[in-house]
């Protein structure tokens, strides 16, 4: 009794989540996790769900849950995941009452991260169940058996997915019986000693993981998600996650240790296999987890030159390999890449955070960035960010600064989400210890670079229900600033004065630059733009404001300057370029 | 079966992954095993995008690997040369036949390619053309153009139009169906008459 449905791993964590009767989730958005509580809000009639402000308040809330006895789904992108580490770490103490399921998705070659993590590392710090799937079927199986492994071990439960996995569908049979299940709470009981965590319990706390840790070692040598796959015994595999895949692409006849729940290392199932083998040969994605478990366990593992223990794993790396091991594949010169310009990412055409970056360039400021679109407007022609690092970082970083006797003018620079996530804490550090960085939020009230989602200014939730608005500059008076401003994004002059005086001014100061998203506002249409060519002096000022839809035209009379002219297709007549046009060459056209 | 490898690449915002998915829909209502990989962290920001479909009887590796795509499908002609290495020898190539130029070029920081036509006929002798856009347009809706792609592209692919059709149906709101099913058509009626 089956039923085929085509689903992302990120997708197939929701279904299985709505099958496993799992009540609560909350998260905050990241890529490559995003998708999944936007699939899970699709069963929002049985799941409570939400856009946590951040991804430590997700888990608290997912921690809230399942210490009332819910089932609890939270997700993050690896980087995520740091910020969840304070209230994690305490509850692989206290344990899962409800079964709480962490969905963390890592990004190996980071393909929309600012570094790369193997969460791997961070899930066996915290002593902690981990499953990894292969593809789609095995994420759907593996978050229904992870609600139950953190029941019956009474352990915060993961399930570590790539970009690979989270955004690659695959063919998932989810039972012809499939429905959402509206699960049921298991009884609370009042329990300090369980509970609080204060030195004198929590060291039994201590001892308890560590035997918990040795119950799941035999779980985890039993459980049918780690299995044999017999092949040509003279090399034996081990892998986990995605790389199981790669490795039946390259290595199809040779025995396998697929191992699927991977934390804690299942000892005798890896003695076993190892038994059997001629030679054991750990292949594994990013940092080498299982690898050193495996060498520490005393059992002899190929070495081998090919780098493997970082960025993403594909076919072709392991085919290197194989060439390396065995001798018997051709490694053929690939076709080497065509001479091309590039095609970096961009503001889009009529972004709000253009007009920012251009006045900022034009003031002269040094910019510490944060996460988001608007770390393009790092890039040129706008180049006006000399920082990024984490998500909140930039209102620190300034004031840091500010503090080491930087000169010329300092300005932070984050986004609204940004700052409901982790920005706030910052600006009441500069408020408090005096200091006077401008923190300056665009505000486009939505989490754009994910692709969208709600945010507690956007006035509506994860369900599509409104929610209450909050508005940043009440929230920087309510903090405690004087001087705070408003100003819309698309006015050049209006900008440049608030900016000038925010960042000239003797006290700190919070800017908060309005304009819509175009792409959630839905304003990508909301006008078109045309440069007259007889007019157009081919000075270049609007080239400087790096709008994919003004391009150079044709060289003027000593060759070196270009006119403009404006690609129709993308123009959506955010009224920028006009402004910066002495000549006024630019007009609205529709 | 030997599994089938197609690669779909372009610019963020032409659609290019809606249509990998009626792709990759088509192929497993057909019985396929199947894989879908896209990477979309800023696909709308009108970046370089690539979604790869693999079908066969059983498919492992979610990547193609590199020279071992059976059909390179490009949305834009600059693209079609940039993922050069991905073809296998002997693949077949479609070109959507429109220019975007990169930003790069368009501000001026790096050289426009003067030569494109030279090198994509140098590099594909037996390339398959069509411009999607124009068709489109034609139909009253550019938006469609990716359908229209899809439609050229089913004609390079072992599955029957009505499958395809199918795909799309669960696929596309039912508002927006009817227009996406003309382009579709429009598609495979351009290439077919383009045959050599």
């Amino acid at each position: 009794m089956s039923r085929k449905v085509l689903l992302s791993a990120n997708e197939a964590v929701a279904w299985a989540a709505a099958k496993a009767g799992c009540a609560v989730a909350s998260a905050y958005p990241g890529t490559p996790s995003t998708e999944i509580l936007e699939n899970v809000a699709k069963f929002k009639d049985t799941i409570y769900c939400e856009w946590a402000v951040n991804e430590k308040v997700g888990m608290e809330v997912a921690v809230g849950a399942s210490i009332a006895g819910a089932r609890a789904l939270t997700t993050m992108k690896h980087v995520g995941l740091n910020v969840a580490m304070d209230p994690l770490m305490t509850y692989t103490y206290v344990g899962a009452n409800g079964g709480l399921v962490i969905v963390v998705c890592d990004d190996p070659g980071m393909h929309s991260s600012q570094n790369e993590q193997d969460s791997r590392v961070l899930v066996r710090f915290a002593r902690a169940p981990l499953f990894e799937p292969s593809d789609s079927q095995e994420a759907f199986d593996m978050v229904q058996a992870a609600f139950e492994v953190s029941e019956q071990f009474n352990v915060p439960t993961f399930v570590r997915l790539t970009t690979r996995t989270s955004h690659t569908s695959t063919v998932v049979d989810v039972g012809a019986d499939f429905a959402p299940r509206k699960g049921e709470r298991k009884p609370y009981a009042k329990d300090i000693r369980r509970y609080i965590p204060v030195p004198m319990f929590a060291r039994a706390q201590r001892v308890q993981a560590q035997t918990r840790t040795e119950a799941l070692r035999k779980h985890a040598c039993e459980s049918a998600f780690n299995r044999i796959e017999e092949g040509d015994a003279r090399l034996g595999i081990i892998t986990s996650g995605v790389t199981y895949q790669y490795v039946k692409e390259v290595f199809p006849e040779f025995a396998v240790l697929k191992l699927g729940l991977a934390n804690p290392l299942p000892h005798d199932l890896v003695k076993a296999f190892a038994a059997k083998v001629g030679q054991v040969l750990v292949i594994e994605e990013l940092d080498p987890v299982l690898e050193e478990q495996v060498r520490a366990m005393g059992i002899r593992v190929l070495d081998h030159a090919v780098e493997l223990n970082m960025l993403e794993m594909n076919p072709m790396r392991l085919t290197a390999l194989r060439k390396e091991i065995l001798g018997d594949v051709e490694v053929r010169p690939g076709t080497p890449p065509a001479a091309l310009p590039t095609r970096p990412p961009v503001l889009c055409a009529g972004c709000s955070h253009r007009g920012v970056f251009y006045t900022l360039a034009k003031l002269g400021a040094t910019v510490t960035g944060d996460i988001g679109c608007y770390t393009l407007g790092a890039f040129p022609p706008l180049s006006a960010m000399d920082t990024t690092i984490c998500m909140g970082a930039c209102v620190g970083n300034a004031f840091g600064m500010e503090k080491a006797g930087l000169p010329g003018r300092t300005c932070a620079v984050i986004g609204d989400s940004t700052f409901f996530h982790s920005g706030m804490t910052g600006i009441l550090n500069v408020l408090y210890n005096g200091g006077k960085t401008t923190t300056v939020v665009m505000d486009n009230r939505i989490t754009g670079m994910t692709g969208h989602q709600e945010n507690p200014g956007s006035g509506k939730n994860l369900c599509g229900d409104a929610a209450p608005v909050t508005d940043i500059a009440e929230v920087a008076k309510g903090i405690g600033f004087k001087h705070v401003a408003k100003v819309d994004a698309y006015d050049l002059a209006q900008l440049e004065k608030v900016l000038a005086e925010a960042l000239d001014a003797p006290e700190p100061a919070v800017v908060i630059a309005y304009g819509p998203c175009r792409i959630s506002a839905k304003l990508q249409n909301a006008g078109t733009y045309a440069v007259d060519q007889d007019k157009c002096k081919a000075c270049g000022a609007c080239l400087k404001l790096g709008c994919p839809t003004i391009e150079r035209g044709d060289a003027v009379a000593d060759g070196k300057r270009h006119k403009a002219h404006i690609s129709r297709v993308q123009c959506s007549g955010c009224n920028l370029c006009i402004q910066v046009c002495k000549f006024g060459a630019i007009s609205k056209i529709r | 079966m030997k599994t089938v490898n197609i690669s779909l690449v372009g610019v963020g915002g032409q659609g290019i992954l809606l249509t990998s998915d009626i792709l990759a829909k088509t192929a497993a209502l057909d019985g396929f095993d199947v894989k879908k990989s896209e990477i979309h962290g800023m696909a709308q920001r009108g970046g370089s995008v690539i979604s790869q479909v693999r079908f066969g009887s059983k498919v492992y590796s979610p990547i193609i690997p590199d020279g071992a795509s059976d059909l390179l499908v490009s949305f834009e002609r600059l693209e079609a040369l940039r993922w050069r290495h991905l073809l296998a020898p002997g693949g077949k190539v479609l070109v959507n036949d429109i220019n975007l130029t990169p930003v790069t070029v368009s501000s001026g920081q790096q050289p426009a390619v003067t030569d494109l036509t030279e090198r994509l006929a140098a590099e594909y002798p037996g390339a398959r053309y069509l411009n999607a856009q124009e068709i489109a347009e034609a139909l009253g809706n550019i938006r469609a153009m990716n359908m229209v792609i899809a439609g050229a592209v089913s004609t390079l692919t072992p599955f029957r139009a009505e499958v395809w059709r199918q795909a799309m149906r669960e696929r596309i709101p039912a508002a927006f169906i009817d227009m996406n099913l003309r382009a579709f058509d429009a598609g495979r009626t351009a290439l077919a008459g383009n045959e050599e």
